[in-house]
């Protein structure tokens, strides 16, 4: 992370109770942290520390209880729905843990998404899916389903997809846990190489150790809370939190 | 994102195809047995039809429908004539009368007395023989499908032997000549159909004081027929009706008082229901199927409409395919079954009614698929 970077996500006191009544579930207590640009912040804990709700939130995918939290300066709850969805469009890319990729279309379909949903036409679409898949290594599999795909070769599609529409905020759902070693730490070597940059927020939400050395900080999560936000030191892994 | 929404929907091959066959069932369903009802209907105004020279009839008041017969005066023919506006009419018999075959058996037929002066009102066409072949001694004339079924001549070794010009036959015990083959509509009862002339066909009837069935009217060039009907029943206490009218009159009764509606009405409602039950089944399980990945595009920012116009693009598909398929299937059907007992009228209004209603499965099914990825939150994709 450089001196010049700017705030890109920042959240002051988020809440988010699930059910109502006896059944409330509290998973999130007040979550205050700031995102940068061009850093990739990773966020660990057990399950049912809160991550992939704070995720949700951040993303645009879930409305918060309480608090504030703003993405590049705007502000979900004060958005329609169709306003979210236009902003989730242009600005947020996603790569989920089982890769939800649609099973019936080709590779170079599926990383064409996003820009069908923001309107471009199918050839553009498609050429420049076709481009974006030769750079993560998939220019040979364009035409191939996902079902012909190794996880490892989906993922790579799947961050292919989520960089195409060159969003503000990646957002990455345990990207690795469904690979092994080898696959998840080339597939975390992509993401680093192709999705940090200047003008652009990376948060992954793991439990896997193993990739802990590609984040720049690493938010340990516990009940809903950020217990510890630490720099963390690229190729070394972070200290346990006491 | 037509291209996904399809390629979504054809990619599964397994749902695509039960999703199309359901409809393809639903749609054969109600079209066929509409259209099997529609000809049904037809074959009750079938003599009409064959008919086709007189603009009014004329009736006993209380005749409910075409084979309901309510003998007249033959001098009632004799005052319309006299009604300005008509610029003929003639007397018509119509009555069942039992014919004697000549290797005994009996059948019951349809006799058709036409005036002995004019001949009209005499069968569409004549497949062997003239019409004026009437003329003759004894003649009759005979439709041409009882000529090789039921009339036919079935010798002593079983085999049909069909009625041909020149046999004979009797008519409540008088002689009768075959002096022609005519081609008539099947009707609603499927008797024989017999012609021969209004004198002769009265002597062939059981003797009654009245015997004329109706008085077949034509209208002068630019005569108001509503007018004429109303003038006519004024002047003669008779009901008088166009020809359009005397069906309607008669389908009317077949509606009201006999189960055909009812039986149809209910094939065609399991046919929709069938459709819902199979494809709007399939169609929702396709949906739920895709429930993440309608998930995905939500999060990944389809808006609401998007996803509904791909739903709607994918039931339009699949709806069209079935009910193309379903009405084909149907078509072939009625045009194998053209010349059989199947009753089978398909027309224009049919096909629009069939498509309605698979187009009312479509979005049946389509709405109950749309209320769950519009409930569908986005936050999902998270969920693993």
């Amino acid at each position: 992370m450089t001196t010049t970077n700017t705030i890109a996500v920042q959240c002051k006191g988020v809440t988010k109770v699930y059910g109502a009544g006896g059944t409330q579930v509290h998973a999130l207590r007040g979550v205050d942290i700031n995102i940068h640009t061009n850093e990739l912040m990773m966020m660990v804990g057990p399950s049912g520390s809160g991550k992939t709700t704070l995720i949700s939130i951040i993303a645009g995918v879930l409305d918060r209880c309480g608090g504030e939290c703003k993405v590049f300066g705007h502000d979900y709850q004060t958005m329609s729905n169709n306003e979210k969805a236009n902003y989730r469009r242009k600005n947020i890319g996603f790569v989920f843990q089982m890769f939800n990729l649609l099973p019936t279309l080709t590779a170079a379909e599926n990383v064409a998404v996003p820009l069908l949903i923001n309107g471009v036409k199918r050839r553009d679409a498609f050429e420049r899916a076709r481009s974006l898949l030769d750079r993560v290594g998939m220019g040979d599999r364009t035409h191939s389903l996902p079902s012909q795909l190794s996880g490892g070769q989906q993922q790579r599609v799947a961050i292919a997809r989520s960089l195409l529409h060159n969003p503000k905020l990646i957002v990455c759902d345990e990207p690795t846990s469904a690979l092994d070693h080898v696959t998840g730490h080339k597939v975390m070597e992509l993401l680093r190489e192709m999705a940090v940059g200047p003008d652009r927020a990376f948060v992954v939400v793991t439990h896997d150790a193993r990739i802990f050395e590609f984040a720049d900080r690493i938010a340990k999560m516990d009940d809903g809370h950020i217990i510890d936000i630490k720099n963390a030191h690229r190729h070394s892994l972070p200290k346990k939190a006491p | 994102m037509n291209y996904v929404a399809l390629k979504m929907l054809i990619g599964n091959r397994a749902k695509y195809l039960g999703i199309i066959v359901g409809l393809t069932f639903a749609s054969l369903l109600i079209t066929q047995q509409s259209a099997i009802f529609m000809g049904l209907m037809t074959r009750t105004f079938g003599f009409l039809s064959d008919t086709s020279i007189p603009d009014v009839w004329v009736m006993d008041p209380k005749v409910q429908y075409i084979d309901d017969l309510k003998p007249l005066k033959e001098t009632e023919s004799l005052r319309i004539r006299g009604i300005k506006g008509v610029a003929w009419a003639v007397p018509l018999y119509k009555g069942l009368l039992k014919a004697r075959l000549p290797n005994g058996a009996f059948q019951t037929c349809i006799v058709v007395g036409l005036d002995d002066e004019t001949l009209i009102g005499g069968p569409p066409a004549m497949l062997q023989g003239k019409l004026s072949n009437l003329r003759h001694s004894d003649a009759i004339i005979v439709d041409g499908v009882a000529a090789k079924g039921r009339l036919a001549n079935v010798t002593r070794d079983g085999k049909r032997v069909p009625l041909k010009i020149g046999d004979t036959m009797e008519l409540n015990d008088h002689r009768a000549v075959v002096t022609g083959i005519c081609e008539v509509s099947r009707t609603f009862q499927s008797q024989p159909v017999i012609y021969t002339t209004f004198s002769r066909s009265v002597a062939y009837a059981p003797p009654e004081r009245k015997l004329m069935s109706f008085v077949m009217v034509k209208a002068k060039p630019g005569q108001d027929l509503q007018e004429l009907c109303q003038r006519i029943r004024r002047t003669t206490g008779l009901a008088a009706y166009t020809k359009n009218d005397f069906k309607m009159l008669t389908v009317r009764y077949y509606l009201k008082y006999t189960g055909i509606p009812i039986n149809f009405g209910i094939t065609v409602c399991l046919g929709f229901i069938v459709g819902i039950a199979i494809a709007g089944q399939t169609f929702y399980n396709f949906t739920l199927d895709n429930i993440r990945y309608f998930g995905t595009l939500k999060a990944m920012g389809a808006s609401n409409r998007l996803l509904l116009r791909m739903i709607l693009l994918q039931a339009s598909l699949v709806g069209s395919i079935g009910y193309g398929i379903g009405v084909g299937v149907a078509s072939a059907l009625g045009t194998l079954s053209g010349k059989t007992e199947l009753s089978f009228y398909l027309p224009w209004q049919l096909l629009v009614f069939s498509a309605t209603a698979v187009m009312l499965i479509c979005a049946i099914s389509a709405v109950v698929s749309m209320r769950t990825v519009l409930k569908l939150e986005p936050a999902i994709v998270f969920q693993n």
